[in-house]
């Protein structure tokens, strides 16, 4: 389940990740073309620039492993096994969509197969969801990591820290992808949070963090994997901070005019695509003919996604009466999916002394419960708190630019996206 | 509950034995989570404590730290992830420490775990549960009765009794529900109301109605500790002749609109009583259905007797004047009857 994590990539996996880039950007400048054509009901959100966070992140995750995106998180959908059509068909709102045209955008999910969760509008609240979600995989035994993203807008809900907090009193096999593109729709970072780094408010769950170069895939996938490794292992939720920007507007209607024009261009100049591409044909891992063979693939697929979801029909009026309720064994036989005996978690093998002496509390079987004593009035000054992770940190695999940076402890951050994206905003 | 072995056991389960709506919670609770393994219970204070009111006491003891999970104070952590426990195929049971606090995660009850169905097929067979109403001098953040916030929302069921029996029923079939349940505990019965309960495994159908008292003048409509009142103000009623069928609604949504129906075509009148405040109260939505469906068979107005449009207030005397009485209903009765 978890990528070998000796170093570099297969030249598979660099393949895959740029064929996801790709078609996560062809998949949304089909949607442009579409909106242009009047042909999307509602409005269209754009990833621009931010591929290789949606892309690199939910790469490192395996098959039985849970998301929950949000609205530029298109990527991850289509890396989890989404196929194009049923993201086209659900900005059109068509009868054969996810959500037969009840929900729009990517608001829709797979419960049984791919393991993906429905966003709301809501910001915030799929990270308590997806706390959940870990907590009731690690009761199972079903050893499976949850993953979902945030912006630095959704960074200040309440819910977020609700839902982290939690989540790391529970050591919750949980990672978060705090996506700073540095705008909340027309509002600058710096005006909502106060903080150079928003990686830094994991210090306040006593939770570990990465700052990556969000613009560079192989940088993402590398800190991302070694987080689900963690998370897996019971080292509990982490928090990724990947720096990048929002190219476009909030939505297609926002042409973003209080984007300043020097922020624009030093990003535009960055487009992780196109960074890539100079990696690979750097590394000898992509050439011309293997490009035209990936544009064709494209193109072709993306026509015949395309063709499938326009000819799909508008849902019949009547079906806005159906489906509020569950009605039984007849629409949904739940079954949780036990990988550990269930004698585990019944009496007697599950009673305890209700006490509060229990070494660990509510770290679970496998997570590494001991490192997370109880303090009876006796806590250690700061100063003599060892440090959270006992295991030696590893260092993320080679990359091709600039490499991620671990933030531990006091030591000094030294984030070169985070220093770039200063001087943008300048 | 420890018993003198020092072996958990689950209380008292001697067929016939009266029990109280607090014990009647609390046995649901255990012979569910007993029954399958898939029963989770998440709240603050839940566990060590065994709750507020202590109705997940023993617990712990038998269940253990994965299954009874003490949490952090945040209601919108408890519900998100009592949602994402579901997905799973698990049943959680959230205990809200007290009702009121059910409105700090109203954005995650409302719009996510109430839509998910509809919206993208995904049942969230989940429990929030917790003590509501008033009448203990609770002051206004620890009476309310909230009830209306999510009937109001399609993708909920809402579920609020008056008896022991009812409550265990109702609960045992909430936490079987494939569809988020609340379910609200008026703390004013928890230690004052007894009842029997069957020793057998039973539940009772969501959604139901349940004639309290036959009579052929008027319909009394009413649901939680303002059944009692009810009852008593119909005993008080039937000294004066006048004899009043008594409804005890269960569940709000959905609303057993048949019941509510079949006694007003008999009766021709009808009377709400509850607990909560008069304007967009449950009465509201009654008067509509009536209107609606048995226009021609009303002989006098659809009378309500609420709380007041107020908070409640903490002191007796003004809590007293806030809430409802059988006194008050009693004259309200016998005023509709002269029609």
């Amino acid at each position: 389940m978890v990528k070998d994590m000796t170093g570099e990539l297969t030249r598979q996996q660099y393949l895959d990740l740029y064929y996801y880039m790709r078609l996560n950007r062809a998949v949304e400048d089909t949607m442009v073309k579409l909106f242009r054509q009047n042909k999307i009901v509602g409005g269209l959100y754009s990833s621009l620039g931010q591929e290789a966070i949606s892309v690199g992140t939910c790469y490192a995750l395996g098959k039985k492993d849970w998301i929950a995106p949000m609205i530029r998180n298109i990527g991850a959908l289509l890396v989890k096994g989404v196929p194009p059509r049923d993201i086209f068909m659900q900005h059109m709102a068509k009868y054969d969509s996810p959500t037969k045209g009840k929900d729009g955008t990517s608001h829709f999910g797979d419960l049984d197969n791919l393991h993906i969760i429905s966003p709301i509008s809501m910001l915030g609240d799929l990270i308590p969801v997806m706390a959940g979600v870990a907590i009731g995989g690690r009761y199972l035994g079903q050893k499976i990591v949850a993953m979902t993203w945030i912006g630095d807008g959704g960074s200040s809900t309440g819910v977020f820290h609700e839902g982290l907090n939690f989540a790391a009193t529970q050591k919750a096999p949980f990672v978060l992808i705090l996506e700073n593109n540095l705008w909340a729709y027309s509002t600058p970072v710096r005006r909502q949070v106060p903080l150079e780094n928003l990686a830094d408010r994991a210090k306040a769950y006593g939770i570990d963090s990465y700052i990556v170069d969000g613009n560079n895939v192989v940088a993402v996938y590398n800190v991302a994997r070694e987080a689900v490794e963690r998370a897996r292992a019971g080292e509990g939720p982490i928090l990724i901070e990947a720096k990048t920007f929002r190219r476009l507007g909030h939505a297609q209607h926002d042409p973003a005019e209080y984007v300043p024009k020097e922020m624009r261009a030093y990003w535009e100049a960055r487009d992780p695509i196109a960074l890539y591409e100079k990696f690979l044909a750097a590394e000898k891992l992509l050439d011309a003919a293997g490009k035209k063979a990936i544009d064709d693939k494209l193109d072709t697929l993306l026509a015949a996604e395309r063709e499938f979801a326009e000819n799909s029909p508008m849902p019949p009026p009547e079906l806005a009466e159906t489906g509020v309720y569950c009605t039984g064994d007849d629409c949904h036989q739940i079954r949780a999916k036990w990988e550990r005996p269930v004698s585990e978690v019944t009496p007697p093998k599950s009673s305890v002394k209700p006490v509060w002496t229990v070494p660990g509390f509510g770290s679970g079987k496998g997570s590494g419960g001991a490192d997370a004593p109880i303090h009876f009035g006796d806590t250690p000054k700061p100063a003599e708190m060892p440090a959270h992770n006992p295991q030696p940190i590893r260092k993320p695999a080679k990359a091709p630019a600039k490499p991620a940076t671990k933030v531990t402890g006091k030591k000094a951050v030294k984030a070169t996206a985070a220093s770039a994206s200063r001087k943008a905003r300048r | 509950m420890a018993g003198a072995n020092g072996t958990v056991t689950n209380g008292s389960r001697e067929s016939g034995k009266e029990i109280t709506f607090l014990e009647a919670i609390r046995q649901a609770m255990f012979e569910e989570m007993e029954r399958d393994p898939a029963v989770l219970l998440i709240g603050e204070d839940v566990g060590v404590y065994g709750g507020a009111f202590k109705t997940s006491e023993g617990l712990l003891e038998r269940f253990g730290w994965e299954r009874v999970i003490d949490t952090p104070i945040s209601e919108s952590a408890i519900i998100g992830a009592a949602c994402g426990m579901s997905y799973l195929g698990l049943r959680p049971i959230c205990e809200m420490q007290f009702i009121d606090f059910i409105v700090c995660a109203f954005n995650q009850i409302t719009n996510f775990v109430a839509k998910g169905h509809y919206l993208w097929n995904a049942p969230a067979p989940m429990v929030i549960r917790g003590p509501s109403g008033g009448g203990v001098h609770g002051g206004p953040f620890h009476s309310a009765n909230p009830e209306m916030y999510f009937v109001h929302t399609p993708g909920l069921k809402v579920v609020y009794p008056s008896t022991p029996y009812d409550a265990k029923g109702l609960l045992k079939a909430a936490v079987r529900d494939n569809n988020p349940v609340l379910f609200f505990e008026h703390k004013f019965l928890y230690r004052r109301i007894k009842g029997e309960v069957p020793a057998e495994d039973y539940t009772l159908p969501i959604g139901k109605a349940l004639v309290r008292r036959e009579g052929r003048h008027l319909t009394i409509l009413s649901y939680a500790a303002m059944v009692h009142t009810s009852l008593e103000a119909a005993d008080a009623l039937a000294k004066e002749g006048i004899e009043s069928e008594v409804i005890d609604l269960r569940t709000l949504l959905p609303l057993d609109e048949e019941t509510i129906l079949n006694s007003v075509r008999k009766t021709n009148k009808c009377l709400v009583v509850h607990e909560d405040t008069k304007t967009g109260g449950i009465a509201g939505e009654i008067a509509a259905i009536l209107c609606e469906k048995a226009f021609g068979h009303l002989d006098g107005p659809l009378v309500r007797v609420t709380a007041l449009d107020t908070p409640v207030p903490y002191a007796p005397t003004l809590e007293e004047h806030f809430l409802p009485n059988a006194k008050k209903v009693f004259a309200a009765a016998k005023e509709l009857a002269r029609y």
